[in-house]
């Protein structure tokens, strides 16, 4: 992908900004300072990642331990307790120490990776995150693949033909999946799918009867159970696709570099597929890396209404309670995680478009 | 939107009403009938989306529907004690979306929830695009480390995934009660609009009539209110719509996971209940379809409007480009 965006759009661009690219000593004394330049760019985007954990860290703190109040009522339960029992769970909790103690002790848990213990399951809560991660990784990284392949396939050729009925169908369609609720779609797919038809399963991940113990058999039992989940979480995040690549392919449509390619006789197919599609592209990227959030936004309505046994799920029972330190480390860790994954894709985004790096 | 005429003359606003025979109106005057032609231009060119038509036709059908409310519905039938229906009854010529477990109309809550879900998605709307429009236009006017400030935070509050903040938010407040959710959603959906409303004021500030104000001395206060804002406000107003859908979105998907009020009705509330009462392994449709189809509706007739807003005032997304 780089090399046809390098073909397609370096050169061009880079004409004007007036730089002889035939001197090849000019050459590599530019290449050095590309480097240093791109050295800079990596530490300025990674200081400003840096203070959003930082952010995420404190706003973490200060929702759950400042604003929340006392968690004991949540710890205790529907049981009567003594002052005594209440004062014995205050101390084992922290809780009774002052602010600037207990935000040293969180600030200690943080780089001992010690983030305490669940009050409903005795566990601890990374061991909780650990053991419902790849049941998310699974739906999400499904969803979004799916999502993502369809929803670029159909806004690269939508915005291709503008105008066209297909497209005004295409960007209708898109529009109501945008607008439809997450758990809703979820709940009527249930109903269509599994109650009246009994096509798929009505919610979990796995069979409750045995399936067999060979590999396969437990396969086709989980992607069984994942069609529905899947698909729900896709049909929202297809949409978005669909909207980011036909804008963008509606910018890059009345390039000359197109005009160039059809007059050297390319089939239109051929052009689209191959010269304006790529260029496109880029600007979806950046877009589905901030939209990464959202991600976690669906899986915690989707993994709810299917019981899809992952970090969403945990999340929403963690609400009811509220057990504190689970949503805590979830929250860092769904945070967290969009900051990151944000950062990195500002710094593949200047692999993919020299203009990026050029202009810069 | 005149950029082709003249530059009024330099001159106080006070002699321009006084110079009584070439200019018979005050300069408040010429600004309104500008501004009334370019509303009825934006008008006409909103006309011609039939998309954009469609969502202000279905918009007003379901405000006139919620107004009229008490007129053709009965609000004691939500009341559980009173209420007239049998326990999870299809759709019948009586209950036309049938009833829920206490024996309560589907529709007649539909009706009422429409109530909730607007107030809430309105509300949090205007805060949060008050709110975005005030940091843009501060952090654009400004300038250097205030600006500097406002943007990183505006930056992070965009990047953080919103619907699991605001969970945390309700959760941590403690009780769901409207004006935390409205508190919570509010908080995050100002970003977008104030990222905009900065570019928006940087570009407006870079015009000449806007050195000209400044060169007769006029104040920040002045400039923002007088000059700047009303350049601003159709976008807010086309951002503020899309915001509003945003936010009814949001509101039902905090209702659904249980961050509703429970002595409430809105959509999102009746959903979880419908989930709560197992109207989905029952295979109650009327119980699940009806509510989300009123979501649906309202989401998307604000995201239509919305979007015609912006492409008739955004020109590069105009289609006769």
């Amino acid at each position: 992908m780089a090399d046809i965006s390098r073909t397609g759009v370096a050169e061009p661009s880079a004409a004007p900004g007036g730089t002889p690219q035939s001197d090849p000593a000019q050459a590599a004394v530019l290449r050095r300072a590309y480097r240093g330049e791109f050295l800079r760019f990596v530490a300025v985007k990674f200081s400003g990642a840096l203070v959003s954990l930082v952010m995420v860290v404190l706003t973490s703190f200060f929702i759950f331990r400042v604003l929340a109040g006392d968690p004991v009522d949540a710890v205790v339960g529907d049981t009567p307790a003594t002052p005594e029992q209440v004062a014995a769970i205050r101390e084992r909790l922290g809780l009774d120490e002052p602010m600037g103690v207990q935000f040293w002790e969180y600030l200690r848990s943080l780089f001992t990776m010690d983030w305490g213990t669940s009050y409903v399951s005795d566990k601890k809560v990374t061991t909780l995150l650990w053991e419902r991660l790849p049941a998310t990784v699974l739906l999400t990284a499904t969803a979004m693949i799916l999502a993502a392949a369809f929803g670029t396939w159909v806004g690269a050729r939508s915005g291709w033909r503008r105008g066209s009925t297909g497209e005004k169908v295409q960007v209708g369609v898109s529009l109501t999946l945008w607008s439809t609720p997450t758990f809703w779609l979820g709940m009527i797919a249930i109903v269509a799918f599994s109650v009246k038809l009994g096509w798929f399963p009505v919610n979990g991940m796995h069979s409750t009867r045995g399936v067999g113990d060979g590999f396969w058999d437990e396969f086709f039992d989980v992607a069984h159970h994942l069609v529905l989940p899947a698909l729900t979480m896709a049909a929202v995040l297809y949409a978005q696709y669909v909207l980011i690549m036909r804008t963008s392919i509606l910018e890059e449509r009345g390039n000359d570099y197109l005009t160039v390619a059809r007059a050297k006789g390319l089939r239109d197919d051929h052009v689209r597929r191959l010269h304006a599609v790529p260029n496109a592209l880029l600007p979806t990227i950046t877009l589905a890396a901030a939209e990464f959030g959202t991600i976690f936004n669906g899986s915690v309505l989707t993994e709810t209404v299917f019981s899809w046994p992952g970090l969403g799920l945990t999340f929403y029972q963690a609400i009811k309670i509220p057990d504190i330190p689970l949503l805590q480390l979830l929250f860092v860790f769904f945070a967290g995680t969009t900051v990151l994954v944000n950062f990195l894709a500002e710094i593949f985004y200047r692999f993919l478009d020299p203009r990026v790096r050029r202009s810069a | 939107m005149s950029t082709t005429e003249s530059p009024p003359p330099p001159v106080p606003a006070d002699v321009i009403k006084s110079s009584g025979s070439e200019r018979p109106q005050s300069a408040r005057a010429i600004v309104w009938f500008r501004r009334r032609a370019a509303f009825g231009a934006f008008c006409r060119s909103y006309a011609k989306h039939t998309s954009g038509v469609i969502g202000l036709v279905v918009l007003l059908a379901i405000i006139l529907a919620t107004v009229l409310a008490p007129l053709y519905t009965d609000r004691a039938d939500l009341n559980a004690a009173t209420a007239p229906g049998g326990r999870m009854e299809s759709p019948s010529g009586e209950f036309w979306l049938g009833t829920d477990r206490t024996g309560r109309p589907i529709l007649t809550m539909i009706v009422w929830g429409a109530r909730v879900s607007l107030q809430i998605g309105l509300t949090a709307a205007v805060i949060a695009v008050a709110f975005g429009t005030v940091v843009g236009m501060v952090a654009a006017h400004y300038g250097g480390w205030l600006s500097w400030l406002l943007m990183r935070v505006t930056d992070w509050f965009i990047v953080l995934p919103a619907f699991i903040l605001s969970i945390a938010l309700v959760v941590a407040l403690g009780s769901a009660s409207k004006w935390v959710i409205i508190t919570a959603i509010a908080l995050n959906s100002w970003a977008t609009t104030a990222r905009l409303v900065r570019a928006q004021t940087l570009s407006i500030e870079g015009r000449p009539y806007l050195e000209r104000t400044r060169a007769l001395g006029a104040g920040d206060w002045h400039q923002m209110t007088r000059h700047v804002l009303p350049n601003l406000m159709p976008l807010v107003l086309a951002s503020a719509t899309l915001r509003v859908s945003a936010a009814i979105l949001s509101e039902a998907s905090l209702a659904f996971i249980g961050l509703g009020d429970p002595r409430s009705f809105s959509w999102g509330i009746i959903l979880a209940r419908a989930q709560a009462e197992g109207a989905v392994s029952y295979g109650a449709w009327w119980y699940v379809l009806p509510p989300g189809l009123a979501i649906l509706a309202l989401v998307l007739s604000f995201t239509l409007i919305g979007r015609t807003m912006e492409s008739v005032l955004n020109p590069r997304l105009r289609d006769d480009r």
